[in-house]
């Protein structure tokens, strides 16, 4: 699989734009002609802010003229999952519904430091609705497709932040992350992607979905972007109950630090079961390059998949409540019956639920006493065909929508810092979580960059285009 | 509704109870997935209703005063 070779990085970019060898306006205008070129087939974005993005691309040019200092992402082409809300636009978070909201008067905290930073909004991506969903598929605007087969998924709720930085229409997107919505299409498409703690990057002014599990982050073709777009997003908001008070902590500097020291060891148990040979293979690679022989067992793993399943559906069936009401017919049906069955879940099961969570927090959190970095696989398959209902697992029948998140779902319920990392196996990459303890997104993409430069983790070039 | 009417399985006339009670409508057409998906959503919780906690437990809800 060719690695690699479409697509200036984003750091290429804002040092070429910096530098006065690439205008920010032709820069721009180099994405929007391969949007233009490419998402016919791949369906990744559902709105393209053409007019601001030159707007912008031009101030970024006029301050490099007038002699000024510019961000450490100036001219970077970028796009947000549709639940950001963007100055003009109806946030409509993959539904029907939300496309009656009035236009947002103010853009996301999010896209805020990435344009503060010098990178160009150019357009709004496709997702699941309402977020919950791990397909990519979408009754309104169709499927997000796979860059590197069309015919198969691009895995969600972020399928076109996946689906748009596979196949390198932009160098980053920003996506959401409840069960897995940023580390499952990063696995199908094959990018890179970084859940932080939960509460480290403000979620203010996005459309939410479960409140106590909502994250958002960014997905990019290699660690070193990923790592400019996480600093340029750190930072306390006020306008996020959630939010970290704690300083921001740039992580770039440190990504050549390597992984000498660290102690890693892979997921075993639970994380060994229900998986495909390729995830299998995929994390045996990654276990052999950063020679990781031992293996931790996740406490009670399953259970905290299911709590995070009630939780999710029960509060998100609190957030929809009314539009379940008033406009039941306009939700694409499997989510509002989910939803439907979520209002119906007895409240002592929820408490239960979230008292279970603190109790497997302080377990897990333990494990971090003895390991700095824990392995497991991001999903147990690679993208499955558009519109595949079930898959057939050591001879068992299982529903596809169902297994996509079990590996994803433990980890985020706890709010862990993960880099999905890919690794590109023939036919289709496939990706591999690597877990930190909270607020440690450093040693996360530390051992990212090393995998990426001992070339076992690489976002393979689109092919399906 | 009318199947409800009908019915005499405890699950499905909760669906109806809860339904009624919170002003939720369930069509004839969507109530077997309604039923399938809160079948899986009681499995899950009863997964963890099953495991042990102190009494002393706090839930780990959001919250900072």
């Amino acid at each position: 699989m060719t690695v690699n070779t479409d697509g200036p990085s984003a750091q290429q970019i804002a040092q070429a734009v910096a530098g006065g060898k690439l205008s920010a306006i032709d820069a721009t205008e180099a994405a929007l002609a391969r949007i233009a070129k490419c998402d016919s087939v791949l369906n990744s974005f559902t709105d393209i802010t053409a007019d601001r993005a030159r707007a912008k691309a031009r101030a970024v040019d006029a301050a490099i003229a007038a002699g000024q200092k510019v961000g450490p992402l100036a001219g970077v082409p970028f796009a947000v999952k549709n639940l950001f809300d963007v100055k003009g636009l109806a946030t409509r978070a993959g539904s029907k519904i939300n496309r009656d909201l009035a236009p947002s008067p103010r853009d996301a905290t999010l896209i805020e430091r990435m344009e503060a930073a010098g990178a160009v909004l150019v357009g709004a991506l496709n997702m699941g609705e309402y977020a919950y969903d791990f397909t990519g598929e979408n009754v309104h605007d169709g499927p997000s497709r796979n860059p590197h087969d069309p015919t198969r998924m691009t895995g969600g709720s972020s399928g076109g932040s996946g689906s748009a930085v596979g196949s390198a229409l932009v160098p980053i997107a920003l996506g959401s992350d409840t069960n897995g919505s940023i580390r499952v299409p990063s696995s199908f498409c094959g990018v890179f992607g970084l859940k932080p703690t939960y509460g480290r990057l403000s979620r203010a002014r996005s459309f939410p979905f479960v409140a106590s599990l909502d994250h958002l982050g960014p997905l990019a073709r290699n660690v070193g972007d990923l790592a400019l777009a996480y600093d340029a997003m750190q930072g306390p908001d006020a306008d996020d109950a959630a939010c970290t008070t704690r300083p921001v902590e740039p992580v770039a500097p440190l990504l050549a630090k390597g992984v000498d020291g660290l102690r890693v060891a892979v997921a075993g148990g639970y994380f060994q079961k229900n998986v495909f040979p390729e995830a299998v293979e995929a994390v045996a690679r990654i276990a052999k390059a950063l020679n990781a022989t031992r293996t931790v067992e996740i406490p009670e793993a399953a259970r905290a998949r299911a709590a995070a399943y009630v939780i999710t559906t029960t509060e998100g069936a609190s957030l929809h409540l009314d539009r379940l009401r008033r406009r039941p017919n306009d939700f694409d049906p499997a989510v509002r019956d989910r939803l439907i069955a979520g209002a119906m879940v007895p409240a002592p099961l929820v408490d239960r639920a979230q008292k279970f969570r603190r109790w497997y927090r302080a377990r897990v959190l333990e494990l971090f006493q003895s390991v700095d970095v824990i392995i497991a696989p991001a999903t147990p398959c690679i993208a499955p065909k558009l519109g595949q209902v079930t898959f057939t697992l050591d001879g068992v029948e299982l529903p596809v929508r169902a297994n996509i998140g079990i590996h994803t779902q433990p980890i985020s319920f706890i709010g862990l810092p993960v880099v999905a990392v890919p690794v590109p196996l023939e036919p289709m990459p496939i990706g591999v979580q690597i877990i930190a303890a909270p607020w440690r997104e450093d040693i996360a993409l530390r051992v990212a960059h090393a995998l990426e430069r001992m070339g076992a983790a690489a976002a393979p070039a689109p092919r399906g285009l | 509704m009318k199947v409800a009417e009908k019915s005499t399985d405890p699950l499905d006339n909760y669906i109806d109870a809860v339904a009624k009670a919170l002003a939720l409508p369930v069509d004839d057409a969507w109530r077997p997935a309604v039923r399938a998906n809160l079948e899986v959503s009681l499995r899950l919780a009863r997964l963890v209703d099953e495991f042990p906690l102190p009494d002393e437990t706090e839930p780990a809800s959001v919250y900072t005063a």
